[in-house]
């Protein structure tokens, strides 16, 4: 027993020795990194406010006005031009007719006279159903719920809106992006070519491309339903494609050991073995499009976006409420469903249910007969068509909330400025005087000489590109305004990472406690808890900000988590054997050994508080933020928008890289370093290793 | 003798960038593997091989791994492409196959058996089974009647219907088989079918692999890493090394004059009197040696021979072809024993 | 299967069979929802307006004035569409948009949409007189006399300053969709400030109801006609007179707002179809007094509907000559 002990404690002992050695001797990346920030300070202290290239909002460059003629060119083509009457216009009419069918069937029919043709009942009924069909009794049971509870809110219209929109935008983003993800899933070369356009179609800010979509197929449920494909795509087709690309090697090459055609391999093979990672993407891209349906309220879709739009314009936060409530439990509903859908979509699922294949047939056509029934009596009956007034609780929600955020704005409300304040001046404002006042050639030189410790000349060559191109765009002051915010965010989410990322890697009872909430979180669409923030702290920087942490926590806390958790038992014990307190295993055993997963959520936690930045510029947040969200209203800042959606996309790729490398070990000289690009002839038999990794 | 049923020459396969070049030019083609991926950043996973297989014949390809025979087994249906060199199946060129033939081939002649298995985990075992028949067009009443055959040849009768993650590893390496099986082809390849098995279920699947040799009488190519399972399935071995063939021949071939160290090496610990026969050990016929002192086949295995040579009180004689070949005696035979012992 | 899979395959079949057959007899019954609800609509000629919502509260005024006289007295359905002042205009092309009852200038609309596309045409003035301009709370006014001359507003600029205006005084502005100067009026006056976006009206008058409650510092875009203004009389700032031309280029205006005629913008289909509702928006005028009456109910918790129809009530002798 002594003897183990001993060789435990001598074990962590070696362990930490190099690491000790390493802190005496500092590495040439930390000397680096430690010069460009002396440079920066140094600039900044005595170079303030010199060539710091800040650009008034209403100013304009010459390449915002040459942008700008985009609209005037559009204006004057839209009649003409063989690309908009053979494309483009046709194209519209499609989606439109698409939109409008589910609209009809719905919500409304187009001219707004008659009720849909569905009515709420059969509604309720024809989704539960669908619910049963893909998945099983309990979502089921949810649907029909929320579905009753959207009516009692008063907001089933709205909400019927609000899914006919949703369903026509998923079912087209299905039928393009899944048979994309299936040439991407088994062609290299494609994969190659398709996954830069959807990094760029995630990094764009949605309001971005809203502008023009919204000036070449005008306002309305088809450009809403086309923003919203262009939004929900990306994570379909790449689920498709991971799903086929990480079937197993030796499955594979089974199957062409006998002789299959390409065509045999991906209907035996290839889809059914994907099936529930496509069926994971169709989940993800469900949540994407309602979450972009409800912003396209902006350029006329509508539904319950509408409704929020109004309630922020108005600071109406009861109003506000109780849609955004309708729009988490859509989303709610609409995430169990896909979930359990993706659930039976497992090889072998229907083994494990309690059910036969044979119970179930027939329980699934005896609720199609009564769902069909339903929808006949929803059709030929008032009560069942039009949801009951006398049911509508709608208006006691709003007027509680009204009441209760009232009471907490002012009660709360010197408390609340005097925190925003406090931060604000103490910590916000010089943090981003340090970014907007230092002069632009000190800044771009201390951001390339980070980047040239973090990754080499590629790293320090391709951000210097990406500066410069926000430079070129003329938005200079606007992008170190938002990088600011940015990184204050993404600092406060890395707390809360931390500190509740390893509460819930180090008790499972904490993790069970914390999950649902992180989900809910981030099912919950960005729009509906800026009202709440603005009640409570205006419309001002630090309101984006906390939007933003909100809406990137629950994905770093959940990454930080897992990889505390993830942590093999054994090192832990032998920690807690040598006799370490709790705090020691954490500082010295877990957060070091978890370093890739900080790195990671460090990653995402940037990406997504950037995702945040626009949506944040509707309750204060300036920058480029502000930019696009101006350039979307008015048409004279319609250049500028759209150049600050592009500063967007360089800065994130810039974040996304510099975190990459930081996150990677420094590259150590050995001469395995070159063997490992060639693949060795053992695992040269499955070359697809490397691109499993998402 | 019959035209081989495989028949490989100059096999080459270089993994890396400009890898063709490499079997073509005579200074790089020489080069030791750590020279060559300095070089070039290639490695050369089979060089320069060529073999013959005949009808009928169970021909092992042994190596540790890293020696490039996966590679290989892979080349000769070209689930990896060969880089330069023939191979002649059946009288087809394999390398000069289109799309639609080398479709056929693998349809029809050559089907593989794989270490993992590679099963698919949504079909059922007797679909698994009847995949290849499925893939080449048979009729779903035909595919089943002949599926089901098979299921029972491999000894799987009553799990028709469960799916492979109910089914224990050997198990699930008898489902592999049988769906190499079912589309009754000339020959099997398999790829270290056994090393993901125990050793008590390696035993029993090896039993089963000769067993059905023996009834169906197809040509096999067996991977394997494990030398006494090559011993005891192969009638002929090719031991590999670097992704060179260093020797060729049947067991007691290797055993008895290892080609070089390596080899030597290799079969060091094998208990050669097992594996040897009388052949390796005899020694000139003594003056001594009484004319009717009792004769032995020189292809008899040493262990068999033992009691009959302790009993005898003379050197025992050894024929070949009805000639006398030469003698052993209880020395020989101990000498051999003796080193195995020293050996363990 | 179980004893319980047996049961349920058995009895939920007949159950299913037999709700279903008992509602479709039961609904086979009732007349199509659909057709009742055709024949309940008093006049089929007028079919939909789609009228478009800006945020703010006077616009409201307007449009729920419109909209209850087009529903109530023209059997019209109406639809509204909150959309912001520019992208109101967009939907005249895709006819998503009917009728902006509210339009402050925007000669570059005009002349793109209906001088070169001609999807719009101008229905004729609201009668109500626009102001935009910049504010103070009246005890501002009162105790620093001077503010309301420009000039002398460098003068309050670190009384003016916020958390939020970097070191500079603060103007606070509202919904960035909204028609402003502000940031080239700061550049080209030299003034010592930095525009700060409140977000909406709403959050405008908020600002302004506290700083007059907590007598803060507050200079902000605003404008009338406003219900606020009754409630508190903000007093304006006076920039450099306007004259006819000096704001033609955005980016280099440095005079007050112009006063606008507030007019109407219809669609060209709309105008051309016939519609009465057609006609009641060319038709429709009012004074600022009226529009900030239906404003107030509405802003003091009244459904616009019922604000609308209050005054619909009391004036029904000038509803009626919208009708003529």
């Amino acid at each position: 027993m002594t003897s183990t002990l001993l060789r435990e404690r001598a074990a962590v002992q070696t362990g930490g020795d190099p690491l000790r050695a390493a802190r005496r001797r500092p590495s040439r990346r930390t000397i680096m990194l430690g010069g460009a920030a002396a440079v920066w300070l140094l600039g900044f202290v005595f170079l303030h406010g010199f060539g710091t290239l800040a650009l008034p909002s209403s100013e304009l460059t010459d390449l915002h006005r040459s942008l700008n003629q985009f609209n005037a060119w559009v204006a004057s083509n839209r009649s003409d031009n063989p690309i908009f009457l053979y494309v483009l216009s046709p194209l519209r009419a499609a989606v439109d007719a698409v939109a409008s069918l589910f609209i009809t069937v719905f919500a409304a029919s187009s001219t707004g006279l008659r009720l849909p043709e569905i009515g709420w009942l059969g509604t309720v009924a024809l989704l539960s159903w669908t619910a049963y069909a893909v998945g099983n009794a309990r979502v089921a049971l949810l649907t029909a719920a929320v579905f009753t509870f959207f009516g009692l809110q008063g907001l089933f219209v709205e909400a019927s809106y609000t899914f006919a929109l949703m369903a026509t935008a998923v079912l087209l983003t299905l039928l393009i992006g899944i048979p994309m993800g299936v040439l991407a899933g088994i062609n290299a070369h494609v994969a190659k070519a398709v996954t830069p356009v959807l990094d760029f179609m995630q990094t764009l800010p949605t309001f971005v491309y809203l502008a023009p979509l919204a000036l070449i197929f005008l306002i309305g449920p088809a450009s809403a339903v086309i923003a919203t494909l262009i939004y929900a795509a990306p994570p379909v087709i790449r689920l498709t494609a991971h799903g086929i690309r990480g079937i197993p090697e030796n499955t594979r090459e089974a199957s062409d050991s006998l002789g299959t055609t390409g065509l045999q391999r991906l209907f035996t093979l290839q889809l059914p073995m994907a099936r529930r990672t496509i069926v994971m993407g169709i989940n993800q891209t469900t949540m994407a499009a309602l979450s972009m349906v409800t912003i396209a309220a902006l350029i006329a879709a509508p539904g319950l976006g509408q409704t929020v739009v109004r309630a922020l314009q108005s600071l109406d936060v009861g109003t506000a409420v109780n849609a955004g409530l309708s729009i988490v439990l859509m989303a709610i509903v609409l995430d169990r469903v896909t979930t359990a859908a993706s659930r039976r979509a497992e090889p072998g699922a229907h083994r494990r249910s309690k059910t036969s294949r044979r119970t179930r047939l027939v329980l699934v056509s005896a609720t199609l007969v009564l769902t069909v029934a339903l929808i006949h009596v929803s059709r030929t009956m008032l009560w069942a068509a039009a949801f009951p007034k006398e049911l509508n609780i709608g208006p006691d929600i709003v007027r509680g909330v009204a009441g209760a955020s009232e009471w907490l704005q002012t009660h709360l409300f010197l408390v609340t400025v005097s925190f925003r304040e406090t931060m604000t001046t103490g910590f916000l404002n010089p943090f981003q005087l340090l970014f907007t006042e230092t002069p632009l050639v000190v800044l771009a030189a201390v951001i390339a000489l980070a980047a040239y410790a973090l990754g080499g000349w590629k790293l320090a060559a391709l951000t210097t590109f990406c500066l410069a191109v926000i430079v070129y765009l003329g938005l200079w002051g606007d992008a170190m305004v938002t990088l600011a915010s940015t990184l204050v965010a993404t600092a406060i989410v890395m707390v809360l990472g931390v500190v509740f990322g390893v509460a819930m890697g180090r008790s499972s009872r904490m993790d069970q406690f914390m999950r649902p909430l992180l989900d809910a979180g981030q099912t919950m669409p960005a729009f509906v808890y800026l009202v709440p923030f603005l009640g409570l702290f205006g419309a001002t920087r630090f309101t984006a900000i906390v939007a933003g942490i909100i809406y990137a926590a629950p994905v770093a806390i959940k990454i930080i988590a897992d990889g505390i958790a993830g942590i093999s038992l054994t090192v832990v014990e032998a920690a807690v054997a040598s006799g370490s307190t709790p705090w020691q295993v954490i500082t010295k055993v877990q957060l070091p050994m978890a370093r890739k997963s900080l790195a990671l959520a460090a990653n995402q936690g940037l990406i997504y508080v950037l995702a945040m930045v626009v949506v944040g510029a509707l309750v204060g947040a300036g920058g480029l933020g502000y930019d696009v969200v101006a350039g979307f209203v008015q048409s004279s800042l319609f250049g500028k928008g759209l150049a600050a959606g592009l500063a967007i996309v360089f800065l994130g790729i810039l974040l996304d890289r510099m975190t990459q490398a930081a996150a990677a070990t420094p590259a150590r000289k050995t001469p395995t370093a070159k063997t490992t690009r060639t693949s060795r002839p053992d695992s040269a038999t499955s070359p697809n290793n490397k691109e499993l990794q998402p | 003798m019959h035209s081989p049923e495989i028949s490989v020459r100059n096999l080459w396969k270089v993994f890396g960038q400009g890898g063709e070049k490499v079997p073509k030019d005579q200074q790089l083609a020489g080069l030791a593997p750590g020279e060559l991926l300095e070089q070039t950043g290639c490695v050369a996973a089979v060089r320069d091989m060529s073999f013959d297989v005949a009808k009928g014949e169970v021909f092992v390809i042994m190596g540790l791994s890293g020696s490039g025979k996966s590679t290989l087994i892979r080349c000769l249906t070209r689930l990896i492409e060969p880089t330069s060199g023939r191979i002649l199946v059946d009288g087809q060129d394999v390398l000069e196959a289109g799309t639609t033939e080398l479709r056929e081939l693998r349809r029809r002649k050559m089907s593989m058996v794989f270490q993992h298995f590679g099963l698919l985990p949504h079909r059922t075992v007797l679909d698994n089974v009847s995949y290849g028949l499925q893939i080449r067009g048979t009729a779903k009443n035909d595919r089943y009647a002949k599926s089901r055959e098979i299921i029972e040849l491999v000894g799987l009768k009553g799990y028709e219907q469960h799916f492979p993650d109910q089914l224990s590893g050997g198990m699930q390496q008898r489902v592999g088989l049988g769906r190499a099986l079912a589309g009754d082809p000339d020959t099997i390849l398999f790829d270290e079918p056994f090393s993901a098995l125990d050793p008590l279920i390696r035993r029993d699947m090896q039993a089963e692999v000769i067993r059905l040799h023996r009834d169906m009488g197809k040509t096999m190519v067996f991977v394997t890493h494990d030398l006494s399972e090559a011993l005891k399935l192969g009638d002929r071995i090719l031991i590999m090394r670097n992704g060179q063939a260093v020797q060729c021949g049947t067991g007691d071939e290797l055993v008895g004059s290892p080609a070089n160290e390596y080899i030597a090496d290799f079969v060091s610990e094998v208990p050669r009197a097992e594996v040897l026969t009388l052949k390796w050990i005899i020694r000139p016929v003594g003056i001594d040696t009484p004319p009717d002192a009792p004769v032995l086949s020189s292809g008899t295995v040493i262990r068999d021979a033992i009691s009959a040579v302790i009993q005898s009180s003379c050197p025992v004689l050894v024929e070949d072809g009805g000639k006398i070949i030469g003698q052993v005696d209880r020395d020989s035979i101990l000498s051999v024993l003796h080193r195995e012992a020293a050996a363990v | 299967m179980t004893k319980a899979g047996l049961i349920l395959k058995r009895t939920i079949p007949t159950l299913a069979g037999a709700v279903a057959g008992a509602l479709l007899l039961a609904g086979c019954g009732g007349a199509s929802v659909n057709q009742a609800a055709a024949a309940g609509a008093s006049n089929a000629s007028c079919g939909t307006v789609n009228v478009a919502m800006n945020a703010w509260v006077g616009y409201t005024a307007n449009a729920a004035v419109y909209s209850y006289v087009a529903k109530e007295k023209l059997g019209c359905s109406v639809v509204q569409k909150d959309l912001s002042e520019q992208i109101s205009w967009q939907g005249f092309g895709s006819g998503e948009v009917d009728v902006i009852i509210e339009n402050w200038g925007h000669e570059d609309l005009v002349k793109q949409y209906i001088t070169d596309q001609a999807v719009a045409v101008d229905a004729g003035p609201t009668g109500n007189e626009g102001h935009i301009g910049w504010y103070v709370p009246p005890w501002m006014a009162e105790k620093y006399p001077d503010i309301t001359d420009s000039k002398n507003l460098n003068k309050y600029a670190s009384l003016l300053a916020t958390s939020e205006s970097g070191g500079k005084g603060q103007v606070l502005d509202g919904d960035p969709a909204f028609v402003t100067n502000d940031e080239a009026l700061v550049k080209n006056l030299g003034l010592d400030y930095k525009v700060v976006f409140s977000g909406s009206e709403a959050a405008l008058i908020q600002s302004f109801r506290s700083a007059e409650k907590n007598k803060t510092p507050l200079l902000g875009y605003f404008y009338e006609p406003q219900w606020f203004l009754s409630e508190v009389p903000l007093v304006k700032v006076n920039l450099p007179k306007w004259t006819p031309g000096c704001d033609s280029d955005p980016e280099k205006v440095a005079c007050d707002y112009p006063d606008y005629k507030l007019n109407k913008i219809i669609s060209k289909k709309f105008a051309d179809s016939g519609s009465p509702a057609a006609k009641l928006a060319k038709a429709f005028t009012w004074t600022n007094d009226d529009q900030d009456a239906v404003a107030t109910d509405i802003q003091n918790g009244m459904k616009p509907e019922e604000a609308a129809k209050k005054w619909v009530d009391t004036h029904s002798q000038q509803v009626q000559a919208w009708l003529q």
